[in-house]
């Protein structure tokens, strides 16, 4: 279960273990976390948690609510996020701190279904109301995974590399090679592409008759990493293939 | 008579899948006939082997049925008084077998117990495609240069999204990506969401499972159909490695199908005529 660790001047003051759908906090008695201070709003803040998400919400608080320094409307809290609320901070530490899952049972898919009533899974969060129960209890059990942002962007290779064209009319030109894919060549004659990966750059062949020449060696229609100073030829043109100093 | 409309001049269609950088193995199911028309795919969920055996049981299921019941009669006709297309009746009626036979095994093999899958399926004729889907398994639309995702998801977090509770943005950091709200073999009975849409020459479809769009974000998926559209089969290919790029963290499956042509179902005598010497 997720939790949030509640201090003052960096002294922990007490755990709070988010336990229910809705935590309301604010200055007033009735809200589930309560704090006495002026600088609270009587209903400041709301944290609806659905499985393993927790959402925080300001309630339109006079002084609002930041996480990690920054104002927020609504957040949906990562793990170690900080949560100010006037001079208190609430640090969000999520089910599985750093708790390494079995890697192959990790984000299994499962099906969420209605308790019960026979009827096909119906729209959870459709219906205020409906209660969300995980999955059959055949389906594979999925360990809390731990907190990663899954689409993380491509990590591309950190050295950038470029093309300068050797021949030709454009003789001289370099192209920076910054994106996932740049192609290469004349649309319609030949084509080729080179891809930014993780360990390098790879050149493919995408169309034409001839395949693209590397070091006076035609490639055949794999990828083939480029190295530095590689002189590539396409549709007649030659260029230099290079990693630049940075 | 029977007419079987041949496709294979119309579509271009490659498919790709990989198990990834983590999974032990892989529980997606494709399936691609460019003769008819039909693009199928399942990602299964289950333990052990269950899962492929999900996903394996919709595919076949679908393909097998699909290409009989095609060889009987045209998608684009009318069937009974409902006023829909063949094509429509047919994805409801194989998605609903396949939904019987997998929810049947599982009770009956203790092994296969809660096994279960999410499907996509298409089918184009006459200018059109009808698509069925349940659960998490998607297709986008390459139009010119405008990428949109076509069906929505049946999962928690398309919920959320729908209800206002997270944004899209947000989406990408929820920790319940793995949720369907819907799928084969789960329950005795399961709904299809099926629509149909017009389809031009040019276009390019991408049905793929979530090991592919929960790894690369639509941005790039874009970005590489684009780029690559002149060699779909690298294109493919291109994306799974993406997914692994990105830690390739479940399956991932891709079918890609271009519409070459203009494939309007011939209408008056001598249409009809001439589609016979054709």
């Amino acid at each position: 279960m997720a939790k949030l660790i509640m201090s003052l001047d960096n002294a922990v003051i007490r755990e709070l273990p988010l336990d229910k759908e809705r935590v309301t906090i604010g200055r007033k008695v009735h809200n589930d976390i309560q704090i006495d201070n002026l600088a609270v709003s009587g209903e400041h803040a709301l944290i609806v948690t659905i499985l393993k998400d927790s959402f925080l919400e300001d309630l339109g608080s006079t002084n609002g609510t930041l996480v990690n320094g920054n104002p927020i409307k609504k957040h949906i809290l990562q793990n170690n996020d900080v949560v100010e609320i006037g001079k208190y901070k609430l640090k969000y530490e999520s089910e599985s701190p750093g708790g390494q899952s079995s890697v192959a049972d990790f984000e299994k898919t499962m099906v969420l279904r209605a308790p019960m009533g026979g009827k096909p899974p119906e729209a959870p969060g459709s219906s205020g109301d409906t209660q969300v129960r995980p999955a059959a209890p055949a389906a594979p059990k999925s360990p809390p995974p731990t907190p990663a942002p899954t689409a993380a962007p491509a990590k591309s290779t950190d050295k950038i590399a470029a093309i300068q064209i050797l021949s030709g009319p454009s003789a001289g030109k370099e192209l920076e090679l910054v994106k996932n894919l740049t192609t290469l060549g004349k649309p319609g004659v030949q084509v080729a592409v080179i891809t930014r990966r993780p360990h390098g750059y790879f050149i493919t062949h995408v169309e034409g008759a001839t395949l693209p020449i590397v070091n006076g060696k035609s490639l055949d229609a794999q990828a083939h990493q480029l190295n530095d100073h590689d002189v590539v030829e396409l549709a007649g043109v030659k260029m230099e293939f290079f990693f630049k100093n940075n | 008579m029977t007419v079987t409309t041949n496709l294979g001049t119309v579509l271009e269609v490659v498919t790709a899948t990989d198990t990834g950088m983590v999974r032990s193995h892989n529980e997606d199911s494709i399936a691609a006939d460019a003769q008819i028309g039909l693009a199928v795919l399942a990602d299964g969920m289950g333990g052990y082997n269950a899962g492929e055996v999900a996903s394996g049981i919709a595919v076949a299921m679908l393909t097998t049925e699909m290409k009989q019941a095609l060889e009987h009669g045209e998608p684009h006709e009318i069937k009974g008084v409902s006023g829909e297309p063949t094509a429509v009746a047919l994805i409801r009626e194989t998605s609903a077998k396949a939904n019987a036979a997998i929810f049947q095994t599982a009770k009956s093999q203790p092994q296969y117990a809660g096994m279960g899958t999410t499907l996509v399926v298409a089918l184009f004729y006459d200018n059109r495609m009808t698509v069925g889907h349940i659960g998490d398994s998607r297709l986008y639309r390459l139009r010119s240069e405008t990428f949109e995702q076509v069906t929505r998801d049946h999962s928690l977090l398309q919920d959320q999204i729908d209800s206002g509770l997270i944004s899209k943005e947000q989406a990408r950091f929820s920790q319940n990506k793995n949720l369907v709200t819907r799928a084969v073999g789960i329950d005795p009975e399961v709904e299809t969401e099926i629509h149909t849409y017009d389809v031009s020459p040019g276009d390019i479809y991408l049905l793929c499972s979530d090991g592919l769009s929960d790894m690369v974000v639509d941005d790039d998926i874009q970005a590489t159909l684009v780029t690559l559209q002149s060699n779909l089969q690298l294109a493919a290919k291109q994306l799974v490695q993406q997914a692994n790029d990105n830690g390739g963290r479940d399956n991932v499956s891709v079918i890609l199908v271009r519409v070459l042509v203009d494939f309007a179902v011939p209408t008056g005598w001598f249409a009809r005529f001439k589609a016979w010497f054709r």
